[in-house]
């Protein structure tokens, strides 16, 4: 018994590697009036995209909804999801992905746009 | 010496060479690099569902495109009312779930299973509204395959006197219009009931103490995936019912 409790009594001599290390980022709370100012913002964007889809704007009706729904997504991942408050792979991560996805729908719109060319 | 002695004394040594939270596995250095790594782990997961979904965004553009009046048609029998009371609904629901990973985060445990009360109550809130409303196009012969009539097409819709009726092929590829619209909110409500799901175990687990006791990451997670569920949201709500009430 006494044997088997010195065995593990060692200790691992431990790394020393800072915060500044990309895979140390400490943890940020945000605060719940952060969260509370950007819920507001994102039910006024909700009315206003609502509202807005009443007016007659031709294509742009199509082009302000996106837009405010971009701009929506925008503030749910920088804040609600902490993007802002995150390390630089967090954030490469996301941009990754969202360039990715960009490049993939570009790629096929402009096919579906181009096939038939000067054919209209 | 008896059993009990060396039972505490061996709970002891256990404590000592574990200088770090049970939660902390093994392969990490600390906390820090053990939450990072599975919050990186989440976005990439986030990242193939942010695919998944754009693929059906995709498809839904490109046939608008084609059978544009078709689709304007369909838009047209949606209820806008329905669709922003459920935008609201799921925007306070990632309000809560923000706020129950701040409870986490700060280890209060009765804010914490109220936050997630909340949160699992207006997921299904949303759920109730999405399932009022395919209640409501079954009724009106709107489920393609199943329930389906062009009947509506073929004649003035009453809500936009403006409309011309259209062709019977058009009308008839307002099903493809429908079979998106069907895809894509079915998705998007199967997600919502994993997550729903999902909230209740992580509940009855806060319950017992969990997550209130410096090991966030399941709660810090969930609340990625829950918002990313709320972002499919905001981008099918004006496609599905707000671009194409002027056409």
């Amino acid at each position: 018994m006494e044997q088997h409790q010195h065995e593990h009594h060692h200790h691992l001599p431990h790394l020393e590697i800072g915060p500044s290390e990309p895979t140390h980022t400490p943890l940020r709370i945000v605060s719940p009036k952060t969260y509370l100012i950007i819920g507001v913002i994102l039910l006024c964007l909700t009315a206003a995209t609502t509202a807005i889809s009443y007016v007659e704007l031709g294509v742009f009706n199509a082009v302000v909804a996106i837009a405010i729904a971009v701009l929506k997504a925008s503030l749910v991942v920088l804040f609600f999801m902490h993007i802002k408050y995150s390390s630089k792979l967090m954030k490469l991560t996301v941009c990754s992905g969202l360039f990715t996805f960009l490049v993939l729908i570009t790629l096929t719109m402009s096919d579906y746009v181009s096939r038939a060319w000067g054919r209209w | 010496m008896d059993s009990h002695t060396i039972a505490a004394q061996t709970a002891e040594t256990a404590q000592l060479e574990h200088e770090h939270p049970s939660f902390l596995h093994h392969h990490f250095e600390n906390l820090a690099q053990q939450r990072e790594a599975s919050t990186f782990g989440m976005w990439l997961f986030l990242l193939t569902e942010i695919m998944f979904f754009g693929g059906m965004f995709c498809a839904y553009l490109i046939f608008r495109n084609w059978y544009y009046s078709a689709f304007v048609a369909g838009s047209h029998t949606l209820h806008i009312w329905a669709g922003t009371l459920n935008t609201t609904v799921l925007i306070i629901s990632s309000f809560t779930m923000a706020m129950a990973v701040h409870a986490a985060e700060v280890r209060h445990r009765v804010p914490l299973l109220r936050w997630m009360m909340v949160t699992i109550l207006l997921g299904v809130g949303f759920l109730c509204i999405k399932g009022y409303e395919w209640h409501d196009e079954w009724v009106n012969h709107h489920v393609p395959g199943l329930n389906f009539s062009i009947e509506e097409f073929t004649h003035v819709n009453p809500a936009y006197p403006g409309d011309k009726p259209l062709a019977p092929d058009m009308a008839e590829r307002t099903q493809i219009y429908y079979s998106l619209y069907f895809l894509m909110t079915g998705m998007h409500a199967l997600h919502m009931i994993i997550g729903v799901s999902i909230l209740t175990i992580l509940l009855i687990k806060a319950r017992g103490g969990a997550f209130t006791n410096g090991h966030i990451a399941p709660v810090e997670n969930f609340g990625l995936y829950w918002h990313f569920v709320d972002i499919v949201w905001i981008f099918l709500f004006p496609l599905l019912y707000l671009i194409s009430r002027h056409q």
